[in-house]
């Protein structure tokens, strides 16, 4: 067991478990649209956080005030302790916060083993002069980051495409080579948006497995918007559901699966 | 008290005895690679010994004794082939397990063959051996090789290879007789112990666990070794399947005998790219291989620009007409020697390269009858490409053509050491040095096999052919014969369909019935590409299977079928009368195919029995529902109307000619 999910553990052993993440009363508008309403919720150290809800409840711009992408008009936002209101993703990411798209977001003409290193770009010390000339410290720095690279290629078993460019490669392929240069950060908190979908039964298994690995083998808490409500209840410990851009439930997939607001917003009750 | 140079001095009749005898001798030079995060890593002779002795003083803490079975489920790692000689220096018997088996085959063999201990790959297969764990009685202890997701698991009987490694290593440190101990152990081995017990991957029924002593293993493995000239200065890649006896007797068996390298791809997808980088001076491949390298090959060269596709053809044309005379060393005109040198340098050589083949010095092939042009190719481009026939309860080898004595419609005289006979109803029988102890746990089925003789019966159908090479036609209990009386040999038909690139598999009927017919299964990556260059969508395998156009193209394949075998006087009779293109791809997780990829004829013929009724009843379509089992165990249905078609059928040409095909 490694030393996040141990301070997790310990914590839920004190009845105060350690929150990553804290949203409160948070309000989003685009001009006369109110995309979401006052919502609030935590995410806690080490865990796996669902988000699911209907189409158009919010979840995406969610992730996206999560990492600073979308700037809530109300509200704040506490990652690590430390309150903001407005952060751009550039500094949401410095911070330790990785994200997966909807629509995957890769370099198409690149090889896999390049886009996973370009999510190593943030944790480059040396200078980029250096690094032109791949010549001394920089390419002692290289080999490093390559290691690190080559370890989640192992990982997510993506040996047989590390020099294939990912355009070519099948949709499945190419969430994962996301996953992996998302992972390519060294995260603390992982956000994925509908990591699953268009994906086949057998690679949803696969993605699945990964997902837990992550969070059992580095520690990493993962918030995850996922429509498959199956993979939803078997991965995460809490879901939060979301319809209208207002929040309807939060708690334990159990909790979540008998609260009748959200029988109601998946099976449609006039509103 | 023993100690290595003893054993290595001593009689060599246990795999722990050479692998000793390898350390002392060739100590230094690599015995194993593996690649690791992208990086080969080497193993020495007594790197190995090292990693399976601490290996087997761990085991024996955790009290493995001398007679206990030992499960091994996974790919081709280098710790599942240490695990298989440290269960055999212990004086137990591995039980190799096919990694892509069902937990239902997977509880069979390991509660058939009563195993103590089971060596898992990772979470997948320790996972499927949890599944089915209520079952095994006997099972005390399990280990696995790659630790990730497993750490959660409860490890009173769990153990990471690691562990008991650091175990064994403990051992070493505090007790002085730990290394005598081990040793001993080896020492106590003797020739006639069970080496390895092989799951045969079962064609009919259940499978069957053949037992292979120790001394029969190496006196094979030897003779073979001496006639392919193997020595440690070879290299192989293991990249077949752990279970199979191929795997086992050409790396494990000749690796060990002849101290050549063993080399692990770093997953199974990227066999091709590691056969490529370590470049195999000894090579086995099954015929589907050779034949999926040469259809990407060529899908490769017409994507090409015109002048290096002109340039290929033409070379591909030189090398028809002169490389296998080269190879074999026939006359060859001068102007054919030089045109050939060329084209060595312009496109064999470099096409060798991109397929690892540079360094290969013997090629084989075996496991199903290969095309006659498919096997020129590879021949032609001076691919020293030979074939064997073998079975199991022989540890593989029963005949296997010389060098230079080479043809693609046979599969060679006898190995060196090997009897064989023909019987009267046309069975190959035959006897060798490897050849098995019996069926484990099921005397009766030892008994129907090995006749009061000695004589195993293979169950396949054969003659001698003019100049001492052995033909197979077909399993002999699978040759039948039409109402007219004419000789119906179903795979002999598959195959020659099979030849096709558009087929992946073909299933012939006939027996007792008035004509032949065949259900067909296209191969997506030929009929794909082919589909993709004329413009034609599908969006699943069952509508591109169902395209008129596709049913076009092999309806001309069967008809070429037909024609060749109206030119043999035995077979023309059993000519093609109707076919029809199966809806979903056969999958040996329906049971359609075995392990090994061989068509199960019985039990497609009782699965899809509307389809076969309605190929002799007339109609001109069919619609069938059918169970589908996905990777996870679940099932699910598939339905399809199938389209069947009416063939030509040719005179018979009355010919004084050989039987060729």
């Amino acid at each position: 067991m490694n030393a996040a999910t141990e301070t997790a553990v310990a914590a839920e052993a004190t009845g105060e478990p350690e929150v990553m993440l804290k949203v409160e009363n948070v309000s989003l508008s685009f001009g006369g649209v109110r995309a979401i309403t006052n919502i609030s919720f935590d995410i806690r150290k080490g865990e796996i956080r669902a988000i699911i809800g209907p189409n158009g409840a919010g979840k995406t711009s969610m992730l996206n005030v999560i990492n600073g992408f979308y700037h809530p008009q109300e509200g704040v936002i506490t990652f690590k302790g430390a309150a903001r209101s407005k952060m751009r993703p550039y500094e949401a990411a410095s911070q330790g916060i990785a994200r997966t798209f909807q629509n995957v977001a890769l370099f198409k003409g690149m090889s896999t083993l390049d886009n996973i290193m370009s999510g190593r770009t943030l944790l480059m010390k040396k200078h980029f002069f250096w690094h032109l000339f791949h010549y001394g410290p920089a390419r002692t720095e290289e080999i490093e980051h390559r290691r690190k690279v080559e370890e989640i290629i192992d990982f997510l078993e993506i040996q047989h495409i590390r020099r294939a460019p990912v355009g070519r490669l099948p949709y499945g392929l190419q969430k994962r080579v996301e996953l992996g240069r998302a992972l390519a950060m060294e995260p603390e908190l992982l956000l994925l948006d509908e990591p699953m979908a268009g994906m086949n039964l057998e690679e949803k298994e696969d993605m699945s497995r990964f997902i837990l690995d992550v969070n059992s083998q580095f520690g990493t808490t993962i918030a995850l918007i996922e429509h498959d409500m199956g993979v939803v209840m078997d991965l995460s410990d809490r879901v939060v559901v979301l319809d209208y851009g207002k929040k309807i439930a939060d708690g334990t997939p159990e909790e979540v699966q008998a609260n009748q607001d959200v029988i109601d917003a998946y099976l449609g009750v006039s509103h | 008290m023993a100690d290595a140079a003893a054993i290595a001095g001593g009689r060599l009749d246990t795999f722990p005895k050479l692998l000793v005898r390898n350390a002392i001798v060739r100590g230094g030079k690599p015995a194993m690679r593996e690649k690791d995060l992208g990086i080969w890593q080497t193993w020495t002779w007594s790197e190995v010994l090292d990693e399976v002795k601490t290996f087997a003083l761990g085991l024996q803490d955790l009290g493995f004794e001398r007679g206990d079975t030992c499960a091994v489920i996974g790919a081709n790692r280098p710790r599942l082939y240490w695990t298989i000689a440290a269960v055999q220096a212990l004086g137990g018997t591995p039980v190799p397990v096919y990694a892509d088996a069902i937990a239902e085959e997977l509880a069979y063999v390991l509660e058939h063959a009563d195993v103590a201990f089971a060596v898992a790959e990772d979470q997948e297969q320790v996972d499927k051996v949890l599944s089915v764990g209520d079952r095994l009685k006997s099972l005390r202890h399990m280990v696995y090789d790659e630790p990730r997701g497993l750490e959660k698991y409860d490890h009173t009987r769990l153990h990471s290879f690691e562990a008991i490694q650091t175990k064994g290593r403990e051992s070493l440190r505090t007790d002085q007789t730990a290394e005598v101990r081990f040793f001993d152990e080896i020492e106590q081995g003797k020739g006639s112990d069970i080496s390895i017990i092989l799951y045969t991957s079962g064609t009919t029924g259940r499978s069957k666990g053949v037992m292979l002593s120790a001394e029969r293993c190496i006196a094979a493995a030897t003779d073979t070794a001496v006639f392919d000239h193997l020595s440690d200065a070879d290299e192989v890649l293991a990249y077949l399947p752990l279970a199979w006896v191929g795997d086992h007797y050409l790396n494990y068996a000749q690796g060990m005998v002849a101290g050549f390298c063993m080399a692990c791809p770093e997953s199974g997808e990227t066999a091709q790219h590691d056969l490529r980088e370590i470049g195999p001076t000894f090579y086995f491949a099954p015929p589907r291989v050779f034949e999926g390298l040469l259809t990407r090959v060529m899908i490769r060269m017409e994507d090409a620009s015109a002048i290096k596709r002109k340039m290929f053809h033409y070379f591909i044309d030189v090398a028809k007409r002169y490389g296998e005379d080269i190879l074999d060393k026939r006359p060859v005109p001068l102007v054919g020697r030089l045109l050939y040198g060329l084209g060595n340098a312009l496109v064999y050589g470099p096409l060798k390269n991109v397929l690892g083949f540079s360094r290969i010095r013997t090629a084989y092939t075996a496991g199903e009858a290969i095309g006659p042009d498919l096997f020129s190719f590879y021949r032609s481009l001076g691919l020293n490409l030979k074939q064997l026939y073998g079975q199991t309860e022989a540890f593989l080898y029963v005949t296997a053509q010389e060098d230079g004595h080479v043809r693609s419609d046979t599969v060679g005289p006898a190995a060196p050491n090997v009897e064989i006979r023909i019987s009267e109803t046309g069975e190959v029988l035959f006897k060798s040095p490897g050849m098995f102890i019996g069926y484990f746990k099921n005397d009766e089925a030892t008994k129907g096999t090995v006749d009061d003789e000695g004589w195993v019966h293979t169950g396949d159908a054969g003659f001698f052919d003019h100049d001492g090479q052995l033909k197979i036609i077909d399993r002999a209990k699978d040759v039948g014969k039409l109402v007219d009386g004419t000789l119906f040999a179903p795979k002999y038909i598959e195959n020659k369909l099979k030849f096709f690139p558009n087929v992946k598999e073909a299933v012939a009927f006939g027996d007792g019935r008035d004509f032949s017919t065949v259900f067909l299964n296209i191969d997506l990556n030929a009929v794909g590409n082919w589909a993709e260059r004329n413009n034609i969508s599908y969006a699943s395998y069952q509508e591109l299977a169902g395209h008129p156009q596709v049913y076009e193209m092999l309806q001309s394949n069967v008809d070429k079928v037909n024609r060749d075998l109206a030119h043999e006087s035995a077979m023309a009779g059993a000519q093609i009368h109707r076919f029809l293109i199966l809806h979903k791809e056969l999958d040996a997780d329906d049971g359609e195919l075995t392990r090994t990829q061989k068509v199960r004829r019985s039990f497609i013929a009782e699965r899809y029995g509307p389809l076969i009724e309605a190929l002799y009843d007339g109609s001109s379509e069919k619609f069938i529902e059918t169970e589908v089992t996905f990777e996870d165990g679940r099932k699910g249905r598939i339905a399809a109307t199938v389209q069947i078609r009416d063939m030509t059928v040719y005179p018979a040409v009355e010919e004084v000619k050989e039987a060729a095909e």
